[in-house]
């Protein structure tokens, strides 16, 4: 049951993904990223991550990827013209994506008994657990966090300001 | 006790249909209720010709609305003026299957009250309806209509709003309850009748009525129905939709009502819990005593929604920047306070 669910639900990530590179409106791939989005989700709920699972939902799906909608329709972005592109990114770039994608792959395969193993559906991470390690253990590094995405806002706000 | 698996799914469909169905009728009778009651506060009758007491007045809209031609613009970006109001009557109706309308009974190893019972019910419903934005968004953007457009821009920038506002003022009941599950969030509630109910007993007044009207800004009811704002924008986001497509964004957003309803239901006034506590002698059989608990719950789903007309028949519309000021400035840090408060509280009473 976990194992058919994983394989339909990575198949729709996947296929999402490569919908987002391959359409040519905006808001087609805009939508594409929101099915990619979803499907991980999904993931995370068979990996026993039923919190992440549901503010992942709530927080990329619903809020994030609403206001690149929302921008999307503002600036009524029409369909991206096709252009060749430059020889040389062919020449280097689907080589090297593909030696990037092998070596991590290795990489992975490799180290597979220092990474640990999980199985789908074997455990439950509940919002108990998650908040004891993110409020208590985590505490310092999850505080700085938020300091960061703060200093962030700051710095949207001050580059939006118009100049007086 | 172990269950078959074709019991499960048999018994799991049939309570699909059933919830289902009651939803839709009660969507139907809604709308009904809607123009008997917006009718009196105006004084007049409102329907009364089909049937008695116009009680039948739902069948002939339906009808009416599957035998409209349902017409398709020709500008229109066809794939997503199609795939809007699914999204928006989809969302609408999942979320339904989270809430629990009656105390745990098995039949079977089946729950009979509930369709679906998770540990993170509350974060569920709100996921399906941050969901739900995008019907609304994609159908004015695809309409190719500048009063679509603008229906659907205001309609995501406010649901984005008051999204914040609403999960924020549902924290103080969560952190009462120390649990994401609706059963265990009204089973709080449930030892001493009205008196511990999370709007009275829980101190959580505040909160609930952030969640209110957070709420009636999240389902575009007056008085925040700008995104639909007949006076300004013909119909807002649904303009160029005829026929059962209509009909899909008007459902969706009956639907969405009473869900709502039964959030604020569980969340704040107990669920399907009595107001009399254990005062009532329990009487009947087993089968009343399984069934009262769910009358309570229609009882109080049946207040919000009257609330819901009343509030639409009573109030003006707010101006957008009235809107959103409200939203930003007010709603958002009474809810922060709110969050702190009932926090120190619950600590100090820990000890």
């Amino acid at each position: 049951m976990h194992l058919v669910l994983f394989f339909i639900f990575g198949v729709l990530c996947v296929a999402g993904a490569l919908n987002l590179l391959l359409q040519r409106h905006p808001i087609n791939s805009a939508l594409s990223l929101i099915v990619v989005m979803t499907s991980l989700a999904v993931l995370y709920l068979l990996l026993g991550a039923e919190f992440l699972a549901a503010a992942q939902v709530i927080v990329y799906s619903g809020a994030i990827m609403v206001l690149f909608t929302f921008v999307i329709m503002l600036l009524n972005a029409g369909e991206e013209e096709r252009t060749h592109g430059s020889k040389a990114a062919y020449m280097v770039g689907i080589p090297g994506a593909a030696a990037v994608l092998g070596i991590l792959a290795y990489v992975f395969l490799k180290q597979r008994g220092n990474l640990g193993v999980a199985t789908l559906g074997s455990y439950l991470v509940t919002t108990h657990d998650l908040s004891r390690l993110l409020f208590r253990d985590l505490l310092l590094p999850f505080e700085v966090t938020s300091v960061l995405i703060l200093v962030a806002i700051l710095g949207a706000v001050a580059l939006a300001r118009k100049e007086h | 006790m172990e269950v078959s698996i074709w019991i499960f799914l048999l018994l799991s469909v049939l309570k699909v249909a059933v919830v289902t169905v009651i939803l839709l009728t009660a969507v139907a009778y809604t709308v009904l209720l809607e123009r008997k009651v917006v009718g009196r506060i105006q004084n007049r009758w409102g329907p009364s010709r089909v049937g008695p007491f116009g009680l039948l007045q739902p069948l002939a809209d339906g009808l009416k609305l599957f035998l409209k031609e349902d017409l398709m613009p020709t500008n229109v970006y066809r794939p997503l003026y199609i795939l809007a109001p699914l999204i928006a009557l989809t969302c609408a109706l999942i979320s339904i299957s989270v809430v629990p309308f009656g105390k745990e009974i098995y039949y079977k190893g089946v729950d009979l009250f509930q369709i679906a019972d998770l540990n993170i019910g509350l974060l569920v419903i709100l996921g399906i309806t941050s969901i739900g934005v995008y019907g609304i968004a994609l159908s004015g953007w695809s309409s190719n209509n500048k009063y679509s457009l603008l229906g659907a821009l205001r309609a995501s920038a406010q649901l984005i709003s008051y999204e914040l506002a609403l999960g924020l003022s549902l924290v103080g009941v969560v952190l009462r309850a120390g649990s994401l599950r609706l059963r265990d969030i009204v089973d709080v509630q449930a030892t001493h009748g009205l008196l511990s109910w999370n709007v009275f007993g829980g101190l959580q007044f505040v909160a609930f009525f952030i969640y209110l009207m957070a709420a009636y800004a999240e389902t575009n009811r007056a008085p925040f129905d700008l995104p639909e704002a007949e006076s300004e924008l013909t119909a807002g986001y649904h303009t160029e939709y005829s026929s059962m497509k209509f009909a899909m964004f008007f459902m969706a957003e009956y639907a969405n009502m009473i869900t709502v309803s039964c959030v604020a239901t569980l969340l704040f006034l107990g669920g399907w819990s009595s107001p009399f506590g254990n005062l009532l002698p329990a009487w009947g059989g087993p089968i009343v005593q399984a069934l009262l608990p769910v009358f309570w719950f229609v009882a109080k789903v049946f207040f919000f929604l009257f609330l819901y007309i009343w509030v639409r028949g009573t109030l003006p519309r707010f101006r957008y920047d009235q809107l959103m000021g409200f939203g930003w400035k007010f709603l958002l840090p009474v809810a922060i306070a709110n969050i702190i408060a009932t926090s120190l509280w619950l600590a100090f009473r820990a000890g």
